[in-house]
């Protein structure tokens, strides 16, 4: 396990989560500017990501699918708010149409992720979500959550088969 | 895609924490009872300015308010403020899941050497 903390704010709707690799920043970043690298992790096995559109210039826009076990096909997006390659990167992240525009009905989170370079060479990542409200995060939750269960269960058993 | 639209109860809890008084008086009354009268001492406003505050904390359930004599004696709903953290636990077991998987990308990817 690489997550050395997780820090939780329900008064603020925010949540931390910090994880340190033996890899140096660049590496890390690829893992966010390489859409083929990305993809591999941001959706569970269940609900595999496709990255559609990716630009991680500020004002630009990132467009991807995840499609489910029984075919549905979900679409999300982010916009660029901030990046300063390969230390930070900020965006929204919502859901969206099948042509990549944002539905407004969904909840949005503002994700902030810096990462700093340690002392043997690794790197510290830092990923800060903000809920928008206490209502999105529940819906957001209730559409995640049999996902987030079917994954960390399929993860299991690979780790028990291996 | 289906999307449930559950009571927005939460969102009410949220709202109600998110005045710097309000979390004060609920910080207090986790520790016990107190009247309002004792709660407008720690406040720079009016007695009925934190009666106010008060009955938007007891609408999001967040405090119970009983009757002492002539006193309003007011106690913190401890569920009520772990409904909140509920959520976020749920949400942490996504990210963790996601650091697995990218530590697990990150290896790969290292062991390939391409950059």
């Amino acid at each position: 396990m690489t997550v050395t903390a997780v820090r939780k704010d329900p008064e603020a709707l925010t949540m931390t989560i910090t994880a340190e690799f033996d890899a140096p920043v660049e590496r890390v970043w690829r893992l966010w500017s390489d859409p083929r690298l990305l993809e591999r992790w941001w959706g569970p096995p269940t609900y595999p990501a496709t990255m559609i559109e990716h630009d991680l210039s500020p004002g630009g826009r990132v467009h991807y699918s995840m499609t489910g076990p029984e075919g549905d096909t979900h679409h999300g997006w982010w916009e660029i708010t901030a990046v300063d390659a390969p230390h930070r990167l900020e965006f929204r992240d919502g859901f969206a149409d099948g042509s990549g525009a944002p539905n407004p009905d969904l909840p949005e989170i503002t994700v902030r992720v810096t990462l700093t370079d340690t002392a043997g060479g690794g790197t510290r990542l830092d990923i800060e979500s903000t809920f928008d409200s206490a209502e999105g995060m529940e819906q957001l939750l209730a559409m995640g959550s049999e996902e987030g269960m079917k994954a960390a269960m399929s993860q299991m058993d690979d780790l028990l088969a291996a | 895609m289906v999307v449930d639209h559950a009571p927005d109860r939460a969102d009410v809890v949220f709202r109600a924490l998110a005045d710097p008084t309000r979390r004060d008086i609920v910080r207090r009354t986790m520790r016990g009872d107190h009247s309002v009268t004792a709660l407008s001492a720690h406040y720079p406003m009016s007695f009925a300015a934190v009666q106010k505050h008060v009955a938007v904390l007891e609408q999001a359930r967040l405090v119970t308010k009983r009757k002492r004599g002539r006193e309003q004696l007011v106690r913190a709903n401890i569920d009520a403020i772990r409904t909140a953290q509920a959520l976020l636990d749920r949400f942490e077991a996504i990210w963790l899941d996601r650091m697995d998987r990218f530590g697990e990308v990150l290896a790969e990817a290292n062991e390939g050497g391409t950059s």
